[in-house]
């Protein structure tokens, strides 16, 4: 079987107080609820009481929002180099190893080649286990791949974003990530296909700065924390608590930054819809 | 001298001997002078004299020793140290070279949708003789200037007027000088209602499509995805000391060493300086500045930046205008660092068996790195 058959397993963390059983049982965040992790994730990490959305794992993603064995990824040996020999209380390629055999992943981008209900679809998201889903050269160079390709196979592209923003530790070329990107979408412009941008929990930073809002269609999972600074940055600035729901989709919608929220089971039927009329 | 810098105190010193000394001497000369026209004693003219000529001697040894500390502190700043020129509050601002290197400004005004932020600037200009757009971020120098001008900040309407002006420029085939001194774009409520990130964003695949020449030359501080908004140039320019970076290094210390105390140790780390970004081929031109940084010497510092805009523009006028497009793209396109891994340990053993493996290369466009 496909490579792709692979799924993460359910993490629950060890939380003292709540004595949930690891992997059989799942809390949820936004209820407090307990259901059977099986059940949540046949509901695509979804709460089954409250529709609370949990994030999901990169593969598991494309798994299921693709159509079933239809699925090619591409650039997946692309790995990072340290060009600015970065190093804080670890050393930068250190920090690369230990999110790879944590995230198992060897990045934090997935792209792919794939269908949509039978539609030829580029389809790309982050992995926000691997290092909070930052962005440096090998995300920047998977998302403006996912330009390209679409431009040359004449496809519609979906990005589903979930990262913190800019790579720190790969310094200048992490924040150039946000140009190239741009201006890749810039020319896939030119395709005449759309380009769907699925914003997920949380998308902040220079990744929310720059592709991740430059969809032609702006889609929110619900409840999803999306702009430029994080919360606890404009606090410090403003030094003021920040009102309950803000930055979140809800938020969005209301200030116009975005089309809709859509939840994450309905979001194959939505979009083929939206490719139905676009593409 | 309003703020000084630590390592300049040496030079500062010395300079303040200089002055004291050249003082004394126009007093003497003064003196002198009074004296001779009374038509009194010759001999104590001439003793005046004398100590003339050693107090002149000793003004030029003292501005020699000036110099050459000068060249020698400069010429070895730490990246912390060169992060404290950058954020010098004399060091010229944009209005202040819209003044020196550009003539005939006239400021364009608001983003015709919600405000004008005084944090940007835009305006047309004239760069030895011919039109251009001129578009920067602005710091003020007072605080009464600073609240005005929110600390060089720009809110979305900031960027909104800027992309704005880009589009006129282009409208009238003028080409675009931005100029870049920001700590980064600001992190507010009314910032994040208003739709910052979406803002940038927007700058940034709008700068990408330009049809006129453009240039950007960071001249202080580049913060960020603040300061990138109005930086996807044909031409990235960097006066000698200043910097641009993912985050500033009080952020990076406090995220990843845990502690804002680490900036000197995080300004290493992130390689910030015009050097270090020529390296790794974000900067295309290092602008020389005046000993002692830009702060010391405006009128040679707007010198040099005009002498550098007006080198890079007479090349990019000559494209056509896909030429300039593609050539931006080309540029943006190189930046980064990646590596083709083998077949990776962590891939699924049904993948590596062959068979059914759904799994093919990267395409060819993928780059090494560029350095
Ligand atoms: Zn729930």
């Amino acid at each position: 079987m496909s490579w792709f058959k692979r799924m993460a397993s359910p993490k629950v963390k060890g939380d003292e107080k709540a004595s949930v059983p690891t992997g059989v049982w799942k809390r949820c965040d936004g209820c407090g609820a307990v259901s059977v992790a099986e059940l949540v994730k046949q509901a695509l990490e979804t709460c089954p009481q409250c529709g609370y959305h949990f994030r999901i794992g990169g593969r598991d993603r494309l798994r299921t929002f693709l159509d079933p064995d239809s699925i090619y990824e591409v650039g997946a040996r692309l790995e990072p180099l340290d060009p600015l020999e970065f190093k804080d209380q670890k050393r930068y390629l250190d920090r690369v190893r230990a999110a790879q055999k944590s995230a198992e992943e060897p990045e934090a981008f997935i792209l792919a080649t794939g269908r949509l209900k039978g539609r030829p679809i580029v389809a790309g998201t982050f992995e926000f286990r691997f290092m909070g889903g930052s962005m440096g050269s090998v995300v920047g160079e998977k998302v403006t791949m996912a330009f390209e390709l679409g431009l040359e196979q004449k496809a519609p592209v979906v990005l589903f974003s979930a990262s913190g923003g800019a790579r720190m530790q790969e310094g200048i070329l992490s924040l150039m990530q946000m140009a190239k990107t741009s201006a890749a979408i810039s020319r896939f412009r030119e395709s005449g296909h759309p380009f769907v941008s699925v914003l997920t929990d949380p998308t902040t930073g220079g990744v929310a700065a720059s592709f991740a809002l430059l969809g032609d269609i702006i889609v929110a999972e619900p409840g999803a924390l999306v702009g430029f600074a994080g919360p606890r940055v404009i606090e410090q600035t403003i030094r003021q608590t920040l009102p309950a729901g803000f930055q979140r989709s809800e938020f969005l919608l209301d200030h116009g930054v975005i089309d809709m929220i859509v939840g994450r089971r309905d979001l194959r039927d939505r979009i083929a819809l939206l490719f139905d009329h676009l593409s | 001298m309003s703020r000084e810098l630590e390592f300049e105190r040496p030079v500062l010193e010395l300079e303040r001997q200089i002055e004291e000394l050249r003082r004394l001497a126009a007093g003497r000369d003064q003196l002198a002078a009074t004296v001779a026209d009374e038509g009194r004693l010759k001999k104590k003219k001439k003793a005046d004299g004398t100590s003339m000529m050693q107090l002149e001697s000793q003004i030029l040894r003292l501005e020699e020793q000036a110099l050459t500390l000068k060249g020698q502190i400069f010429s070895r700043l730490s990246r912390w140290q060169i992060v404290q020129v950058a954020r010098h509050p004399q060091r010229p601002y944009t209005l202040d070279y819209l003044q020196s290197a550009f003539a005939d400004f006239v400021e364009l005004h608001g983003d015709r949708n919600f405000g004008d932020d005084p944090a940007i600037v835009c305006g047309l200009a004239k760069l030895k003789g011919e039109s251009v757009m001129v578009i920067g971020h602005q710091k003020g120098r007072t605080t009464a200037e600073n609240l005005r001008r929110n600390f060089g900040m720009p809110r979305p309407e900031g960027y909104r007027k800027a992309l704005r002006a880009m589009r006129v420029a282009e409208r009238f085939g003028l080409p675009i000088v931005t100029l870049i001194d920001t700590p980064g774009a600001y992190p507010g409520i009314g910032a994040e209602e208003r739709g910052q990130a979406q803002a940038i964003a927007e700058c940034l695949e709008g700068m990408a499509a330009l049809k006129v020449p453009v240039v950007s030359v960071v001249i202080g501080e580049g913060g960020s995805g603040g300061a990138l908004a109005i930086g996807v140039a044909n031409r990235v320019l960097m006066l000698e000391f200043s910097i641009y970076s993912v985050i500033s290094p009080e952020g990076c210390a406090s995220i990843l060493f845990k502690d804002a105390s680490h900036a000197e140790r995080a300004a290493d780390a992130l390689k910030l300086t015009a050097p270090d970004l020529t390296a790794l081929g974000v900067v295309d031109q290092v602008i020389k500045e005046p000993l002692g940084g830009a702060h010391r010497d405006h009128p040679l510092a707007a010198r040099r930046l005009q002498e550098a805009l007006h080198t890079e523009l007479s090349e990019l006028v000559k494209m056509k205008p896909t030429e300039l497009v593609d050539d931006r793209y080309r540029r943006f396109r190189a930046l980064g660092a990646v590596t083709e891994g083998a077949v990776r340990e962590l891939d699924p053993p049904e993948a590596q068996k062959g068979g059914s493996t759904k799994r093919r290369p990267a395409s060819g466009k993928t780059k090494g790195a560029r350095t």
